[in-house]
């Protein structure tokens, strides 16, 4: 982890689409009176859905939404790694490069990564694709994987997860989840043990 | 008392209450616990960990700082694995604290750098890198060097619990934690300069005193603040014959250890623009004189015409000063005399004007109204302790005047006399929140006594409090917020117009009638200087301010840091500032200098010593010889009055930096002000709007 900082350019606004305030509302109407400020982490996380990242416009309004000070809300932000302080692609890759991915691989993923779309936190031209190493994911099992928006892909080899960011970058059709033949987190090549009645 | 628990300490048994923790039994056992990020007077983190202490059958050290006591623990403070425990965090704390003492302003009253000396070793195990931090901006108060930071968070809890302003934070997390304000802007907090003091190492230090001198070569004088009429307990420190920097002294029943921005960073003001000579207008303009040649034109002017004198003393002068003058003009026999240059009409007994409830009362009481004041830019000491009372909770506070910001919750009920008169006649619904309160609390401030009907508001607001229980047989909840630290010491004194003698008002309109045609202002500069007519005016004081610029005759006196004098607080509180250095050039003690005028207007006062002064002045008041004693005031008494009208209750503090000659003399305070015209926010389409 290194600091992190907001990005040096910055919207001039922030505002929630009607839905979200109303989803808001169910937020904090989860917390008793005059404890609001503890839906800062689910309305963060909201706003960065809505734009992708969450801006200093963003952080401000959710802290005028929740009436607590500016910088108790950019304390947050800036704590937890899952919020984006700088804009990322359309398909924001985040890169596991902890030691048992890193075993498996993960240094010829980030090759992939460098080639296909730049440094990290670089936005491809077309905006569709940006990348980031993190920390365990927990899905050792599968190493090496990456962490695509909302979605897990494993079992990834140099070659699969080129083909995989092209097809993202094109909007074909792709498959989560492990990207070998394998089931879930089954052994490769089919079960080995139990595989009749017992 | 058998509620107390009982433990052991290094083999000393003592009893505290439930509750405390390990720190606090042991500090009462006399055993000394290094702590970086523990403060008495805020929250607990406990994150340092450098208190750690041994508990007889606990697995590890015990961060005592943040661990309660049980009955009959045993806690060892000096064992073998406690020292090397500490010796372990402190080399944690030295694996980024860049060793830069030698060029570091917190050197030689470092927290680090003295525990250091105790727990450190002398050679780092770690090769690495330091950590470097990009310096912060936090305003024209605070410099910051967070690559020395440790992360105590001692300034985000000030900031957030005292203060009311949470305006410090600690952004990222881990080895990049960093402290910061919001993007970077300056502090916002009248008490900003309080973490300077809570900093335990070098991060936040002061900036208008940076690089300028080491602890160890100035010399500390402990005196009285004057900025506001707190009375806060500080230290002056000077090299030579300079002013070097203000801190606070503790007084748990004043300011307890906090000081405001003003008092703190005012010095600048100490030694600039300062009057050390006498000056005579000639031809229109200013020009030195000799003090026999200036005394000789005050004669010239006075002698034979004292019904045409009149006199006003200011905000910022002591007890001793005001006696003099009280006592030249009995002798002359000229009743026109005020101190109250604000036109606030203070009258009655003492309980009238003074803060009856006592600042460290303000704990106890359970209901608030406030009256035409803003405390926060009046008193921030006392505005804290307001708000320490409020975040204890069941505290309804409710103002009537110019609604504002008070860091803490406080209903605006209305703006001027139609309000207070209703809560009087009982048909408001905070006067029953008053009535029912068991210690109810009004504070009134000057911003509702100088108007016009000034006298009927203090008649309301006595009403007020007698119809609301705040006077009792142990409770006197009528409290008067003054701004002026010179002011209930004159009161005392009785500086107000004898039988037919005029008020400030009366006086400025016989200076524009010529029916007064000497004016003497003892250090008052809020006057303006058109409304003095064509009086000859006689300046007093010690900076070349609003006064000084319309004087004709201009004799130098000490400021608050250079005599032995008595200031008396709002609480009626006297304390003795004392000398942190001489006058500067020919300028005098104030006494001396009406003493000597004395003399030339056949007047000769009758003391020639301040001992001797000061004996008389206890004569008239006997309670200013009890120091640090606040003398029982008894009830409040309505004067005569009318109905009270002003419509709004303005706070008479406009700018808080600029509030008196000697801030006003200071390019500290000019800073702080433009920081905070920069802060507010811009008016759409002005300036560099787009």
């Amino acid at each position: 982890m290194s600091v992190r900082r907001l990005h040096e350019t910055q919207p001039e606004s922030f505002a929630f689409t009607a839905e979200n305030i109303e989803w808001s509302k169910g937020q904090i109407a989860k917390y008793p009176e005059g404890r609001q400020a503890s839906a800062v982490i689910p309305l963060l996380w909201q706003a960065q859905k809505q734009e992708g990242w969450l801006s200093e416009p963003a952080i401000r309004y959710i802290a005028d939404m929740l009436d607590m000070p500016y910088m108790r809300a950019m304390e947050v932000a800036t704590f937890y790694t899952m919020f984006n302080l700088s804009p990322v692609g359309e398909h924001f890759v985040q890169l596991c490069g902890t030691t048992p991915c890193w075993l498996r691989g993960a240094d010829d993923l980030k090759a992939v990564c460098r080639n296909v779309i730049g440094e990290q936190g670089d936005i491809t031209e077309d905006g569709k694709l940006s990348w980031l190493e993190v920390e365990c994911l927990g899905a050792c099992v599968n190493a090496p994987m990456v962490q695509i928006n909302d979605d897990f892909y494993e079992d990834l080899t140099a070659d699969s997860f080129e083909k995989l960011l092209a097809d993202l970058r094109q909007g074909n059709e792709v498959t989560t989840g492990p990207q070998n033949s394998r089931r879930g987190s089954e052994p490769e090549g089919g079960l080995t043990v139990l595989k009749g009645d017992i | 008392m058998s509620d107390r628990i009982k433990l052991t300490v290094d083999g000393v048994t003592v009893e505290v209450e439930p509750g405390s923790t390990i720190l606090q039994a042991c500090e009462e056992a006399g055993a000394e616990i290094p702590r970086f990020c523990y403060h008495e007077r805020l929250s607990v983190a406990g994150n340092c960990r450098m208190c750690l202490v041994e508990v007889e059958r606990a697995p590890k050290p015990v961060a005592s700082c943040a661990a309660p006591v049980a009955p009959d623990m045993v806690v060892n403070t000096q064992t073998d694995s406690v020292k090397a425990a500490r010796e372990g965090v402190m080399e944690f704390l030295l694996i980024n604290h860049p060793l830069d003492c030698p060029i570091c302003d917190q050197g030689g009253e470092c927290d680090l750098q003295d525990q250091a000396l105790g727990y450190g070793i002398d050679a780092s195990r770690f090769d690495d890198n330091k950590r470097a931090v990009e310096d912060k901006q936090m305003g024209p108060l605070v410099k910051t060097i967070m690559t020395r930071c440790i992360h105590c968070t001692r300034c985000v809890r000030f900031s957030t619990e005292v203060a009311g302003v949470p305006e410090i934070g600690a952004i990222g997390r881990g080895e990049d934690m960093e402290i910061t304000t919001y993007l970077e802007a300056s502090l916002d907090s009248e008490l900003s300069g309080n973490v300077i003091d809570l900093c335990p190492v070098g991060a936040l230090t002061s900036k208008p005193y940076a690089y300028t001198a080491r602890p160890w070569e100035l010399k500390k004088t402990e005196t009285i603040d004057v900025m506001d009429a707190v009375g806060s307990n500080i230290r002056v420190d000077m090299r030579g014959r300079e002013a070097m920097r203000i801190l606070p002294r503790n007084h748990d029943d004043v300011n307890e250890e906090w000081l405001s921005d003003k008092s703190r960073f005012v010095w600048d003001g100490l030694n600039t623009q300062r009057l050390d000579r006498p000056y005579v207008r000639r031809d229109g303009k200013l020009s030195a004189a000799s003090w026999d040649d200036a005394f000789a034109l005050i004669a010239e002017k006075i002698n034979g015409k004292a019904d045409k004198l009149a006199a006003i003393a200011g905000d910022l002068v002591c007890a001793e000063g005001q006696f003099a003058l009280k006592s030249l003009m009995d002798t002359l026999g000229s009743p026109n005399l005020d101190c109250r240059q604000d036109g606030a009409k203070l009258s009655g007994p003492r309980a009238n004007y003074l803060f009856n409830s006592s600042i460290a009362g303000i704990e106890d009481a359970d209901a608030l109204l406030i009256i035409g004041s803003n405390p926060r830019l009046e008193a921030p000491v006392l505005n804290a302790r307001i708000r320490k009372r409020w975040t204890m909770g069941n505290f309804p506070i409710a103002v009537i005047g110019e609604p504002a910001d008070l860091t803490y919750d406080a209903e605006t009920i209305g703006a001027g006399a139609d309000t207070l008169n209703d809560m009087v006649a009982g048909k408001h619904a905070f006067a029953d929140v008053l009535k029912n309160a068991a210690r109810p609390m009004i504070v009134l401030g000057q911003g509702a006594l100088s108007s016009a009907d000034g006298a009927s508001v203090l008649a309301a607001a006595i009403a007020l409090a007698e119809a609301s229980g705040a006077v009792s047989d142990d409770w006197n909840g009528f409290n008067l917020l003054h701004t002026a630290a010179a002011r209930v010491a004159g009161l005392d004194l009785g500086l107000l117009p004898g039988e037919g003698g005029r008020d400030v008002a009366a006086i400025l309109d016989g200076a524009q009638s010529g029916e007064i045609e000497t004016v003497v202002l003892y250090g008052a500069d809020e006057i303006a200087g058109a409304a003095l007519g064509d009086a000859f005016v006689i300046y007093i004081g010690s900076h070349g301010d609003r006064g000084a610029h319309r004087a004709d005759v201009i004799l130098p006196s000490a400021a608050y840091t250079e005599k032995q004098a008595i200031y008396v607080n709002t609480e009626g509180r006297p304390q003795m500032a004392e000398r942190a250095a001489f006058p500067p050039g020919e300028a005098r003690e104030d006494w001396k200098i009406f003493r000597a005028l004395s003399e030339h207007l056949d007047a000769k006062l009758d003391f020639d010593t301040v001992e001797a002064l000061r004996v008389k002045m206890f004569e008239v008041a006997p309670h200013l010889s009890q120091l640090d004693q606040i003398a029982p005031a008894g009830a409040p008494q309505a004067p005569e009055a009318g109905k009270a009208e002003t419509s709004v209750f303005a706070s008479p503090v406009e700018d808080f930096y600029f509030t008196n000659p000697i801030a006003r003399a200071s390019a500290t305070m000019a800073d702080c002000a433009k920081a905070k015209q920069e802060r507010a926010p811009k008016a759409e389409g002005t300036g560099t709007h787009g």
